[in-house]
């Protein structure tokens, strides 16, 4: 790992343990489920429309559920089946949402999908076209935010777009979805990426990947040599270096103002994960939807840390058991990373487009630690890469003075956690933030309303 | 598929491991350089007052904590070890116990606790303490032991004024500056410690040692000691270089009294110094300007604990003004 001429970002940030134990496992394919889950939302937008009922039959990659607007998505199945039932089913977010449930017959697939595994270059879609086809395929975004790619790819005009962004950061510990992917999949994330500049209508790409793969980085340099205006860049281990701020900021030095409004558009950049690059691909050049994705199933005490091709709807429960079965001591399963993460009250909810990894904590790492007081070392506020500081927005919020909070900035928190990683006191911090945001976002929309 | 019980909370589901006993232990390992110099310098009588100021804060936090405020004792966090610790290197290594005690009861009882504890108080609970004494026993708090006459120095008379009283006294008397330094030991002497002055304060080598201990450790940024270590360099200088022969050299100044055991030790003491770093700065810019003002125009010879307490005083509206950089703005 050599930190010698890399880029990063400048402010605030962590360095946790990196731990990852499932990086030189090559992705395997699951057989098949018996059944999946399919819920109607897997994105950020308006929950997509169901367009079959219980008892018909459908093909894997059909379209089963229409995207409801602009900012929404289209769900395909992704198994061949008959549909049981459309019910209630526990998501990520531990609300119950409505779901296809497909039992599983066979794998035949709808028609005009090209499987073979056959490379193709040649980009013969107009800038429009893919962008149509993205929102077809029903892509989003695939490092966890599932923001509606086709969204990204059609700017509106007033914005100028210069440069493509590529993550391949993964800074997240312990995930290595995408560290797999851009090892075995190189090739086509670079026609990916070709796609992608096409749509927008510009000519350079950045890569940018962690310092910890550089077996990434060599070979998608290598590969890169083939494909015009794609330069892969090397960044230091720092977290959170795949935040779409950061990683602006760490290749073009170009800061996105803050949110609600700011956007990596609003300084000229558009950002994908390499996950999403290769659902653009897939979707454009074989005509595939995006119906699977790349699982990490990883954790300390998990017997073989693995990477799994996974058909959305699986159950996680599927795919731990695969990996060597829940380790016995597990206190807490967390789809996602350890840092951004979300803990899970049963391994019995399905695999959606944003799921990167499953993660299994064992008891003697779930449990919070105690809570000190504050003793005011400033380490949240050195940590935080926006510049906020963490505790005195906890104390604001503590004390409901969330006008001073506003003015504290406390809505431009990315919720990135290294204050509350930091913390010597083992304080809530990022708890209390979230819930000064929440508390003042729904009084602004309230007042909106008005 | 199981019935074992989950956590379910909010990310992040790791920690850093950095902890406050972590954070406390290494603040005291920082300052053991400067109290083998004050072991070797004064004897057995710094090691005496060490003990009863550490074991005397921690017993009143505790008893305090158990029996006033009735919550749980919280002296395993060292926090009450450390400002012992750093009152006792702020008196002289032979102050009568009972005084060390009355000490650290006022710094722990009256600094610290009686604004709510650890993370509370607004000014820096040894320096509460020193001052105190400092008003309530003048002779006492200025009767220094001379370095290497061993514990009974000032029960036989050996005494001699710190190299900041010498240069009052002698100033206001009309002697320059060039023959007070003739009397006084040399600059090599003074960094290694061989002079008179408070316990923890005479070595500044081994402060110096530990205080780049603590930021190699990121236990402190620097930000507070290099902004009081410049500020007064550089506000001495400017005395001195326009009247040489009515102000010290700004070496002098930063290696004699507590300037480096306060720049590195008390001002960044972290409950009662600022949050940004550029806050940090403005502080620590302060307590240099204070310091050097106090010594050079001020009624004592020493001005770091003042310094420090009153810039303490500034931080509540150093914070409310110096904000970090925020992203994006």
């Amino acid at each position: 790992m050599s930190q010698k001429n890399v880029k990063t970002f400048p402010q605030g940030g962590v360095h946790p343990k990196d731990h990852k134990l499932s990086a030189d496992r090559t992705v395997r394919r699951l057989p098949l489920p018996k059944t999946v889950s399919i819920p109607f939302s897997q994105h950020i937008g308006a929950p997509a429309v169901p367009l079959v009922k219980a008892a018909d039959e459908v093909k894997t990659g059909q379209l089963i559920a229409q995207s409801a607007g602009f900012i929404s998505a289209n769900i395909h199945s992704s198994v061949s089946g008959k549909v049981k039932k459309i019910d209630q089913v526990k998501d990520l977010t531990g609300y119950k949402r409505p779901a296809f449930i497909i039992e599983v017959q066979e794998d035949a697939w709808a028609e005009g999908i090209d499987l073979s595994p056959d490379l193709v270059k040649d980009i013969s879609l107009s800038p429009e076209d893919i962008a149509a086809k993205v929102a077809a395929a029903g892509i989003v975004g695939m490092g966890g935010a599932t923001f509606p790619s086709h969204v990204k790819l059609a700017p509106p005009k007033d914005k100028k777009v210069e440069f493509l962004m590529i993550n391949g950061v993964e800074c997240e510990p312990y995930l290595t979805s995408d560290h797999r992917l851009m090892l075995e999949k190189n090739e086509e994330i670079m026609v990916g990426i070709q796609i992608m500049l096409k749509a927008l209508g510009i000519d350079q790409a950045f890569i940018g990947i962690e310092d910890n793969k550089p077996d990434a980085i060599n070979l998608l340099k290598e590969t890169a040599k083939k494909y015009p205006g794609i330069s892969v860049e090397p960044l230091k281990v720092w977290y959170p270096q795949g935040g779409e701020r950061q990683l602006v900021k760490a290749l073009t030095g170009r800061e996105i103002p803050p949110p609600p409004k700011g956007l990596p558009i609003d300084v000229g950049c558009v950002v994908f994960n390499v996950g999403t690059v290769f659902a653009v691909y897939e979707a454009v050049q074989k005509n595939k939807p995006l119906i699977e994705r790349v699982v990490t199933v990883t954790g300390p005490a998990v017997k073989k840390p693995s990477n799994f091709w996974v058909r959305v709807g699986t159950s996680i429960a599927e795919l731990i058991e695969a990996a060597g079965g829940l380790p016995d001591n597990t206190g807490k399963i967390v789809s996602g990373g350890p840092m951004m993460g979300k803990a899970l009250d049963s391994a019995d909810v399905p695999v959606t487009k944003g799921t990167s990894g499953i993660l299994l904590l064992p008891q003697t790492e779930a449990k919070r630690w105690e809570k000190l007081p504050c003793i005011r070392c400033a380490k949240c506020v050195s940590a935080c890469p926006l510049g906020l500081e963490p505790y005195l927005l906890m104390a604001l919020v503590d004390r409901q003075m969330l006008d001073r909070a506003e003015q504290e900035r406390i809505l431009n928190c990315c919720e990135c956690a290294c204050c509350s990683f930091a913390c010597p006191s083992n304080r809530p911090l990022l708890d209390y933030i979230r819930y000064g945001k929440a508390t003042i976002l729904k009084k602004l929309r309230e007042k909106a309303k008005k | 598929m199981s019935s074992q019980l989950l956590t379910v909370s909010l990310s992040p589901h790791t920690y850093g491991g950095e902890t406050v006993k972590k954070l406390m232990s290494g603040v005291l390992i920082a300052l053991l350089p400067a109290w083998i110099v004050s072991v070797i310098v004064f004897g057995l009588a710094a090691v005496k007052v060490s003990v009863l100021a550490v074991a005397s804060a921690v017993l009143f936090e505790y008893l305090i904590q158990k029996y006033v405020l009735k919550v749980d004792p919280s002296v395993t966090d060292g926090s009450a070890a450390l400002t012992g610790l750093l009152l006792a290197f702020n008196v002289p290594a032979t102050l009568p116990g009972w005084i060390v005690v009355l000490g650290s009861f006022v710094a722990i009882a009256v600094g610290k606790m009686s604004f709510g504890g650890l993370g509370n108080n607004p000014f820096n609970p040894a320096l509460v303490g020193r001052v105190f004494l400092l008003v309530s026993f003048p002779v006492a708090m200025t009767t220094w032991p001379k370095p290497f006459s061993g514990a009974m120095a000032v029960a036989d008379g050996i005494t001699t004024a710190t190299p900041l009283a010498v240069i009052k006294e002698g100033l206001k008397n009309g002697q320059t500056p060039q023959e007070l330094l003739a009397e006084l030991p040399g600059y090599s002497d003074l960094l290694l410690g061989k002079m008179a002055g408070s316990l923890g304060e005479i070595s500044a080598l081994a402060l110096i040692l530990g205080g780049l201990f603590l930021i190699y450790k990121r236990i402190i940024t620097w930000h507070i000691p290099v902004a009081v270590i410049g500020s007064t360099a550089v506000f001495s200088g400017l005395l001195w270089l326009v009247h040489p022969d009515q102000f010290m050299d700004p070496v002098f100044h930063l290696l004699t009294g507590g300037l480096l055991l306060g720049a590195f030790f008390m001002a960044t003491d972290y409950v009662t110094s600022p949050m940004t770093p550029k806050g940090m700065l403005i502080f620590g810019a302060g307590i240099g300007i204070l310091t050097v003002t106090i010594r050079v125009f001020g009624a004592y010879p020493e001005g770091m604990s003042f310094a420090i307490l009153i810039m303490n005083a500034f931080v509540p509206l150093i914070n409310r003004t110096c904000k970090p950089r925020r992203f994006g703005e």
